[in-house]
C-alpha cells in the first residue's frame, strides 16, 4: 500500500532548481528521515507532500483521503494574537475535549492545555505542535527540523515521543533533521538529499555510503560533523554542483 | 418621527456600526503585523472621493472601487516579493497626492474636502446609515464565516495548507473585508484616521484577552464606547468630532494598558 507516491518530482523558483528528479514512496508504519547540508531542499520536499508547494515537474499521488499530520518547523506565534493550548488544537475546526486530551496526553503534553501559547518552552511548544498534528489521526506524520532550538536530552525524548506515536498509530513518519545520529538511529530508511537523492536506504549503508560521507563526513557518532568536502563527488544520479571546500572542526 | 430623525442618534448608530465591523478585521491587522496597509487604503480612499465626485456616483461606490484596487495591487505585489512597506509607502502617499490633485480639478462642486479627511459624523443620513450598517454587516458576515480559516491563515500559512486552506485566499478575504470597512468609514472618522479605529482597540484589548475571540468581542466595546464617549466629548467641548473619538480611544488604550500591567501583577 502506497500513502504517498512522488515521481520524477522537480521544483524551480525563477532560474533556480531546488529538486530534480525525486522520486519517493511513503507505506504505512515507516519512518524515513530526510537528511541533507542547508539549501538541499528537504524543506521544499516536505512542503510539497503537505501541498503546499506545486512541483514544477512531475507528480505527486495521495491515496485517496489520505490523512496528513504536519508538524512544522518552527511556528512564529505573534505575541500580539492570545492564543491558549486548548484554543490552538481546535483550529480550524473545533474538536473534543476528550480528542485534544488524548492528543496532549500522546504527544507528553498533557498539563498544558490552559496555557498560553506564548508562555511555552520550546519543548513544549513542539509537543503542542505534535499533539496538534495527532488531532486527525494521521496516517501520514510530517516533521521538519521539529527539534529546532532543543538541547540534546530534549530532543532524544522528543523522537523517542515520535517512534512510541508510530508504534501506537502505525502511521508513516516522514522527518527531516540535522541532528543524524539522533535520528539515524530511530529510522527505518534514510533519504539523504542534495537537490536530489544522493542516496538512501537502511540507516547502517546510507552512513557507509561514500556520497553520504562527501555530504557530512564519516565521523558522525559524536558531535555533528562540520566538514563539507572537497571533491565534486559523482554517482549514478550526476552531481555536477561544486562542494564548498572547508574543514572547521 | 422616528428616533432617527434625531442627527445625535444616527451619529451614534454609524459609529458604533462602523466599530463593531471595524474591531475583528483591526485584530487581524494586528496580528498580521499589516497595520499600514489598513493606512495604505484609507488613504487611497481620498483618490476614491475624487474619482466618484467627477463622475457623480456615490462616494461609497469609488472610495471601495479605489480601495479595494490599492488592497490588491499590494497584495499581489508582495506576493510577487516586493518590500511591503516601501510598496505600501509608495502606493499610499501617491494615491492621497493624486487624490488631492484631482480634487481641485473638480468644477462647480464646492468640495469640504476636511469632511472627507476627518469624517462628517454628524452629517449621517439615514441612507448613510443604511450604506454603514449593510457594509458592516457584510464584513462581519464574511469574518465569522472565514474565522477558522483566517486565524489558521494567520498563525501559520504552511499549517493552513496541511489543513486543506488556502492562505492566499484568507488573505483575499482580509483584504476585501479591509476595502470594504475604509468605505463605510469614511463618512465616521474620515480617511486619516481609519486606520486608528482598527488599530487601537484590539491594541488595548490584548491586555485582558486570553483567546482570539475574547480579544475581538473587546475591541468591538472598546471601539464603540470611544464613539459614543467621542461624541458626547465632541458636544460638550465642541470639537472635531472624528479626531474626537479617536482621542477618546487613544485613551482608554492608556487606560487598559495601566489596568492590565495591574491586573498581571496582582494575578
Amino acid at each position: 500500500m502506497k500513502l504517498i507516491e512522488l515521481s520524477d518530482l522537480s521544483v524551480r523558483f525563477g532560474a533556480q532548481t531546488i529538486l530534480s528528479h525525486v522520486n519517493l514512496t511513503l507505506t504505512p508504519g515507516e519512518i524515513v528521515t530526510i537528511v541533507g547540508p542547508n539549501g538541499s531542499g528537504k524543506s521544499s520536499l516536505l512542503r510539497v507532500i503537505i501541498g503546499a508547494l506545486r512541483p514544477s515537474a512531475g507528480s505527486v499521488r495521495r491515496q485517496e483521503g489520505v490523512r496528513i499530520g504536519y508538524v512544522p518547523q518552527k511556528l512564529h506565534i505573534d505575541p500580539t494574537l492570545p492564543m491558549t493550548v486548548r484554543r490552538f488544537l481546535s483550529l480550524p475546526s473545533r474538536v473534543s475535549d476528550k480528542v485534544v486530551g488524548d492528543a496532549l496526553e500522546q504527544a507528553g503534553a498533557g498539563h498544558l492545555e490552559s496555557h498560553q501559547m506564548a508562555d511555552l518552552s520550546g519543548g513544549q511548544f513542539q509537543r503542542v505542535l505534535l499533539a496538534r498534528a495527532l488531532l486527525s489521526d494521521p496516517q501520514v506524520l510530517i516533521l521538519d527540523e521539529a527539534t529546532q532550538g532543543l538541547d540534546q536530552p530534549g530532543s532524544a525524548a522528543f523522537y523517542r515521543q515520535i517512534e512510541e506515536v508510530r508504534d501506537r498509530l502505525g502511521c508513516a513518519v516522514v522527518m527531516v533533521s540535522h541532528e543524524l545520529h539522533v535520528v539515524m538511529a530511530s529510522s527505518d530508511r534514510v533519504i539523504c538529499l542534495n537537490g536530489h537523492i544522493c542516496c538512501e536506504g537502511a540507516p547502517e549503508h546510507v552512513a557507509s555510503a561514500p556520497e553520504y560521507r562527501a555530504l557530512f563526513g564519516s565521523g558522525t557518532q559524536g558531535a555533528l560533523a562540520l566538514y563539507r568536502h572537497e571533491h565534486n563527488h559523482s554517482h549514478d544520479h550526476g552531481c555536477d554542483h561544486d562542494h564548498a571546500h572547508e574543514t572547521a572542526q | 418621527m422616528s428616533f432617527l430623525d434625531d442627527f445625535l442618534i444616527r451619529a451614534a448608530l454609524a459609529g458604533i456600526g462602523v466599530a463593531i465591523a471595524a474591531a475583528p478585521l483591526g485584530c487581524f491587522v494586528v496580528w498580521r503585523r499589516m497595520a499600514y496597509f489598513g493606512d495604505a487604503a484609507a488613504h487611497a480612499a481620498v483618490l476614491g472621493v475624487a474619482l466618484a465626485l467627477m463622475f457623480s456616483t456615490s462616494i461609497f461606490a469609488g472610495v471601495l472601487a479605489v480601495s479595494l484596487l490599492m488592497a490588491l495591487a499590494v497584495s499581489s505585489l508582495t506576493a510577487h516579493g516586493q518590500a511591503m512597506d516601501t510598496m505600501l509607502g509608495v502606493m499610499a502617499h501617491s494615491a492621497l497626492a493624486i487624490g488631492l490633485v484631482a480634487v481641485s480639478f473638480v468644477q462647480g462642486v464646492r468640495v469640504d474636502l476636511m469632511a472627507y479627511l476627518f469624517g462628517d459624523i454628524l452629517a449621517v443620513s439615514k441612507g448613510d446609515l443604511a450604506v454603514i450598517w449593510g457594509g458592516a454587516a457584510a464584513v462581519i458576515l464574511l469574518i465569522l464565516w472565514r474565522w477558522s480559516a483566517l486565524l489558521t491563515a494567520t498563525l501559520n500559512p504552511d499549517l493552513a495548507s496541511a489543513a486543506g486552506i488556502n492562505p492566499r485566499r484568507e488573505q483575499l478575504v482580509l483584504t476585501v473585508a479591509l476595502a470594504l470597512v475604509v468605505a463605510v468609514a469614511i463618512k465616521v472618522v474620515g480617511a486619516l484616521l481609519i486606520g486608528a479605529l482598527l488599530i487601537i482597540p484590539p491594541a488595548g484589548a490584548r491586555h485582558f484577552a486570553n483567546t482570539p475571540e475574547r480579544m475581538a468581542a473587546l475591541a468591538a466595546v472598546i471601539g464603540g464606547l470611544s464613539v459614543a464617549l467621542g461624541l458626547w466629548a465632541a458636544f460638550q467641548f465642541d470639537t472635531p468630532t472624528g479626531p474626537t473619538i479617536v482621542s477618546v480611544a487613544a485613551a482608554l488604550f492608556v487606560v487598559s494598558g495601566v489596568g492590565g500591567a495591574l491586573v498581571k501583577r496582582l494575578g
